[in-house]
């Protein structure tokens, strides 16, 4: 067990080193940000002086040295833009997303885990094709039209919510937080349910393909030919069995819900770092652009390795004895 | 009285949309002695383990009992409640089934599979269910049971774990053990032990088995009666050894012949002609009679009635032994 998450984080820094390199290569590909940068009044000596304090006439290898040994001392570089380092600024932005991701993803499990299991139960119940249908609805309605429909009916029309911003914020373990207040509560709700919309549908389709997969088994007859009570047989026989892919998903689309939470943050103007990384792209912020994706890159190698740890403790066929 | 007494049960699955359903079990009586061995044989598809499920209240849906009672121990048990079926599954009748390589849960220890059977049908402690599930593993040959608990499915080979659905169903010393081809996917030495200690369990608790094959040899050598299905219908009962020695029903006859032991060495092995006809479409009259070399234009008209003679009854017209009818 030891030896293997030792082997494992090494193959995450690889994956992590190699990540480095395409990020940093694909961003030094595309514009030239000294032409954003740069007053376009400003005279020649100025712009050499600016483009040498950026490193920006440093040949690409050199570059990506400097950078590297920046990422070691957990140094980004200084946003071209706010002057600041990248890293500290997306930091500042992360718990807004992570709440907002957070809240989605519990959406989407209290709500599509009872509604697939009901439907998975009960197939030919009319309730469950209802169910199903609108699953289709929650898969196939694109992000930001839910979205704008969200606001065009929510607060424009009835006002139940509000339709911006994160509201009242209070701290909790040194981060400011929107769900501790009925406020904030209140702000979160909407950008929330818009951005659970298709986990949940997800996750609904999920459980469904999963009950019907299990009941058929006969390790369930037999479990109800012991005489146990059929909720038994549901809550520990079919559930356990069921998580397992429920669990591997949802851990790759919380990376998901996180790193493309950008349509939403824009539409509902949650202050959070998909709505940064886009400003970044906008005018072409080359730091701030490779610090989110790198923490990106850890977020899904950190997740990747909680769903191993979850499935080993779900599946006990699968171990992580290196051999796997 | 007999423990289970089947009279003319009728399990039904719906065939094609407003036309009649397809019966996996068709007027189906037997009945089964504490402490003795039904041997219930027949081809895949012939509906011995449906009529093993429809005792056990466990068809799979869309399929239902539609005719015929089943008593256990007096009782019919179409007027219990899902809730007192439950009660009397595991408890008083339990069931093996014939993969043991998907009877248990893969992802729950078989600890929890012996004492959540132990749990489900009596209030005692953890502990003491425990000590319980590690008595009846001891039990049918499963050396250190205690350390065994903990272990996952996948951590067993093949026959040890039949050996704990068996032991899960002998948990709670039931009346009545259906045994669904439980030696079927093991091989031959591991089938032998599993034979012998079914037998040895099954005397030592006075507990009536019903054992569903389609291996002639097992019954012959573990079961009391026998009755032979084909196509839903039972086409022959009896005590095993009068049927496997003087067959009356040609199927039976068939039956027997396709043993291997009963072929000359070096001709080709014997078999009957033909296939299992699928429900929905049974020949008229007599379901076999197509594959039948006795076979005349009065089978077509309608299923042959019961006949009986002493303990045993057949349906055909044309019994292997007519002589014996006319004494």
């Amino acid at each position: 067990m030891i030896t293997s998450l030792i082997r494992r984080s090494i193959q995450a820094l690889f994956v992590i080193l190699a990540m480095t390199l395409i990020v940093f290569i694909g961003v030094s590909v595309i514009g030239n940000p000294v032409d954003i940068l740069i007053n376009p009044d400003a005279n020649a000596a100025e712009r050499t002086r600016v483009i040498a304090h950026y490193g920006l006439d440093q040949p690409l290898w050199r570059q990506y040295a400097i950078f590297l040994q920046g990422l070691l001392h957990g140094d980004f570089g200084d946003s071209f833009v706010y002057g600041r380092p990248a890293l500290g600024l997306i930091l500042e932005r992360m718990p807004a997303t992570l709440e907002l991701a957070f809240s989605a993803l519990v959406i989407a499990l209290v709500v599509g885990l009872p509604l697939g299991l009901y439907a998975g139960l009960y197939p030919d119940r009319l309730s469950s094709r209802v169910i199903m249908s609108g699953s289709i609805l929650g898969f196939s309605l694109p992000t930001f039209w839910v979205g704008l429909m969200f606001i065009l009916v929510f607060a424009v029309e009835l006002g139940w919510l509000p339709s911006n911003g994160r509201g009242d914020t209070a701290e909790l373990f040194g981060v400011r937080w929107s769900f501790l207040t009925g406020d904030g509560m209140r702000h979160l709700l909407l950008p929330a349910l818009n951005l659970a919309l298709f986990k949940t549908s997800l996750v609904l389709r999920l459980t469904r393909a999963g009950v019907q997969e299990v009941l058929p088994q006969d390790y369930i007859k037999f479990a109800r030919a012991k005489g146990l009570r059929e909720s038994r047989v549901i809550s520990v026989h079919v559930l356990k069995n069921l998580m397992i892919p429920v669990v591997t998903i949802i851990g790759l689309e919380f990376g998901s819900l996180i790193a493309f939470s950008v349509v939403t943050e824009s539409i509902f103007a949650w202050p959070g770092m998909g709505k940064l990384i886009i400003d970044s792209i906008n005018l072409l912020d080359r730091p701030v652009i490779v610090a989110y994706l790198m923490m990106m890159v850890l977020l899904f190698v950190a997740l990747n390795f909680l769903i191993d740890i979850c499935y080993t403790l779900l599946d006990p066929r699968v171990r992580m004895d290196g051999r796997a | 009285m007999p423990l289970l007494d089947v009279q003319s049960l009728v399990t039904e699955f719906p065939g094609a949309p407003g036309g009649p359903g397809n019966r996996a079990v068709n007027e189906v009586s037997f009945a089964v002695e504490r402490g003795k061995v039904l041997g219930l044989v027949g081809e895949s598809g012939s509906g011995k383990s449906v009529t093993g499920f429809s005792i056990m209240g466990l068809v799979d849906r869309p399929g239902r009992v539609t005719g015929g009672r089943i008593l256990f121990d007096g009782q019919d048990l179409a007027s219990l409640s899902g809730e007192e079926m439950r009660q009397l599954r595991g408890r008083r009748i339990a069931m093996v089934f014939q993969d043991p390589m998907m009877t248990l849960n893969p992802v729950l220890t078989i600890g929890t599979q012996m004492t959540e059977a132990i749990t489900a049908h009596e209030k005692v402690s953890r502990a003491e269910s425990r000590a319980r599930a590690r008595d009846a593993l001891g039990q049918v040959g499963i050396p250190s049971p205690e350390e065994r608990l903990s272990a996952y499915p996948h951590e067993f080979s093949g026959g040890m774990r039949q050996r704990v659905a068996i032991a899960i169903a002998l948990l709670h010393n039931p009346d009545l053990i259906i045994a669904d081809e439980p030696t079927t996917a093991l091989d031959v030495t591991i089938q032998s032990q599993i034979i012998s200690e079914f037998q040895r369990l099954a005397e030592t608790h006075n507990t009536a088995v019903i054992w569903i094959t389609h291996d002639l040899a097992i019954v012959s050598r573990l079961a009391d009666d026998i009755a032979v299905m084909y196509s839903g219908r039972l086409v022959e009962t009896g005590p095993v050894s009068d049927v496997l020695t003087d067959p009356r029903h040609p199927y039976t006859a068939g039956l027997i012949g396709s043993v291997p032991s009963q072929n000359t060495r070096g001709t080709r092995l014997r078999q009957i002609p033909g296939m299992t006809p699928s429900l929905g479409r049974l020949p008229s009259g007599c379901a076999f009679r197509t594959r039948c070399d006795r076979a005349t234009e009065a089978c077509a008209t309608v299923p042959p009635p019961e006949t009986h003679e002493g303990a045993r009854g057949f349906r055909c017209i044309h019994p292997v032994h007519p002589e014996l009818l006319t004494q």
